[in-house]
């Protein structure tokens, strides 16, 4: 086990590090430096704004003692739009709305997902199933940035019933809508995995054993076929991760929710480079965290996983 | 009693001469039987009609902006045929059917474009990472292992920020993400068909390697390129979608159904729901038809899941 998880590290960090460094080229590839303006300042203030950025270092340089401060210190370097501002700072205030919701959405997608998919596996071929499978097609083709805006139509402008918008401390009224968002795509594709996984469990020799022997039948899904159906929903969540990470960015701009996204997306129309790459490696070393927890997690549930 | 039944349709039956069918009549059946594609496949060619023809019905051009209309579209710029505003007008004034079938064609377009170079790296890569195996197999696989865990999403709009929004900036971009999939599972297939007599055949028979990638290891893959394309298009959609709709992708005055229905949702206040109503029903209507339309291919094309 304990070679398995290093094996994983040691391709994990080069990821990571190539991530860096290609925003990183990325960026020096950009016609313009981030303080060209229509109305050129002065030479020595450029000098002196170029010096404080450490923008007047050779370019390996700069990489290098980017890398260095991210790696060693956790510090992404000062903003370039926001003259008092670092992106810690940025991070620090998005981040937990972020985590907020996202962390929610995790959970209701699977909770929701699996009780919906065993439910329908086991009720197979009756309203119940039809149902299931008829939500789980519905829900599928229906992108965050679509589930968006129709939940603000449906019960903001029709019903009243909760805010279009803004996060107001994290308030359960106002999570509500950026979870529902999020997870629909996700419970339905687990909702999908699950059944297809479980009714294929049910139907194998060790679970007709089980019943032979006089199991009750709560026992025998808890006991028996629960563990190896759930190896393909594992495997998948750690896609639905790395998606509702990414869908954020949509949670924000669509609900003025004030996460990362939302940061993101305005250093994006400002050309704020410093905070583009900060948030893109965050989310980068949380996506290569989470394919890596999910992998250690599925070798070590999976018997037939050899490390 | 059953044995006579069956003698009697034996002797009714004219005798023919077996015919053989190949793959392709047996999938071309198979995908007609399926009432869903083949619904999906005639919305399908409906919908590229309509982005490529839909112009001439237009009243109006999709930038020209009506401006005693500007900020009055709530009221009267409803859609109605009388003014020619099928679909209404948007908060600029700008008729938006025109813009609707712009949005269309933009969206087909970048899907089609996307997927075709997702579709021709992706290939190449995976046949030649899987037909010369070994440890170059290993190393090309681990360089799709590694870009695969890479947010893309967040990449993409880097470079978009970086080298300008454009559409081109988007082809590109959206093609290098794409192709990573596509090369593991022409890679999987690949190994399964390069032990086959005829690639043998052709080692035995002094092909060159790569002129045995390109003309025996290839064409064998169509089937299943052909089933990961058509669902890789809907998917290319979405992600062009996505950007648009934060604003980032398709720049005006082009634009494309994601950036409409970004447009829409962002006036839903306004009381003009059918700025985000109507490109909302094509999207949605495209993207469900090529996943059918997918769907279909696959359960046509690929033997393992049927």
């Amino acid at each position: 086990m304990l070679t398995f998880i290093v094996k994983r590290l040691v391709i994990a960090v080069p990821t990571l590090l190539i991530l860096i460094l290609f925003s990183f080229a990325l960026m020096f590839a950009a016609p313009g430096g981030p303080f060209d303006s229509e109305r050129p300042l002065p030479p020595e203030v450029m000098a002196n704004v170029l010096e404080r950025y450490g923008l007047d270092q050779p370019y390996w340089k700069q990489m290098f003692d980017y890398v260095k401060n991210v790696v060693f210190h956790f510090d992404f370097g000062p903003s370039f739009q926001y003259r008092d501002r670092t992106v810690n700072d940025v991070i620090a205030q998005g981040f937990p709305v972020t985590l907020t919701y996202g962390a929610w959405s995790v959970l209701v997608a699977v909770i929701v997902g699996v009780s919906l998919g065993v439910a329908a596996a086991l009720r197979q071929n009756t309203w119940l199933d039809y149902l299931a499978v008829g939500i789980t097609i519905g829900a599928q083709a229906l992108p965050n940035f679509v589930m968006a805006p129709i939940l603000v139509l449906i019960f903001t402008l029709w019903l009243g019933w909760l805010p279009g918008g803004g996060w107001n401390g994290g308030q359960w009224d106002h999570v509500i809508m950026p979870v529902i968002a999020l997870s629909t795509s996700y419970m339905a594709s687990i909702a999908r995995i699950t059944r297809s996984s479980m009714l294929e469990i049910l139907n194998s020799n060790f679970i007709r054993t089980a019943r032979a022997k006089g199991l009750p039948m709560r026992r025998v899904i808890w006991r028996h076929a629960m563990k190896p159906a759930m190896l393909p929903v594992i495997s998948y969540v750690g896609v639905a991760i790395v998606g509702i990470i990414t869908g954020s960015v949509v949670v924000d701009v669509a609900f003025s929710t004030g996460g990362i996204g939302q940061f993101f997306v305005n250093s994006a129309f400002n050309r704020d480079y410093a905070v583009i790459m900060g948030i893109t490696v965050l989310v980068g070393a949380l996506t290569i965290l989470f394919n890596l927890i999910v992998d250690i997690l599925y070798a070590w549930i999976d018997p037939k996983i050899r490390y | 009693m059953f044995g006579t039944r069956h003698a009697e349709t034996l002797t009714d039956a004219p005798l023919e001469a077996v015919k053989g069918r190949s793959l392709w009549q047996d999938a071309r059946g198979r995908f007609l039987r399926n009432k869903a594609a083949v619904t999906g496949l005639i919305v399908l060619i409906a919908m590229t009609l309509f982005a490529l023809f839909g112009g001439l019905l237009a009243k109006y051009e999709p930038d020209f902006v009506d401006f005693s209309l500007m900020g009055a579209n709530a009221f009267r710029g409803v859609p109605s045929f009388e003014t020619g505003h099928y679909f209404g007008v948007d908060q600029d004034g700008r008729d938006l059917y025109a813009r609707v079938v712009q949005g269309t064609g933009i969206s087909l377009l970048v899907g089609v474009v996307g997927a075709f170079v997702a579709v021709f790296v992706g290939t190449l890569y995976g046949a030649v990472s899987g037909y010369i195996g070994g440890r170059t197999d290993q190393i090309m696989m681990r360089i799709v292992d590694i870009l695969l865990s890479i947010p893309f999403m967040f990449v993409l709009i880097l470079m978009l920020v970086i080298f300008g929004r454009s559409l081109l900036m988007l082809f590109i971009g959206i093609g290098l993400i794409s192709w990573l999939n596509m090369a593991r599972i022409a890679r999987g297939q690949t190994l399964t068909i390069k032990n086959k007599e005829f690639v043998e055949a052709a080692i035995a028979s002094g092909v060159p390697t790569f002129t045995i990638i390109l003309r025996h290891i290839v064409p064998n893959l169509a089937g299943i390129v052909v089933v990961y394309a058509t669902l890789l298009v809907p998917e290319i959609i979405l992600f062009e979608s996505f950007v648009s709709y934060l604003g980032l992708g398709v720049q005006e005055p082009n634009t494309s159904l994601g950036a409409l229905i970004n447009l829409g949702a962002r006036q839903m206040n306004n009381g003009t729901l059918w700025m985000l109503l109507f490109p909302l029903a094509f999207f949605l209507t495209t993207l469900f038809a090529f996943f059918f339309v997918g769907d279909g291919l696959r359960d046509a094309l690929d033997p393992k899941d049927r």
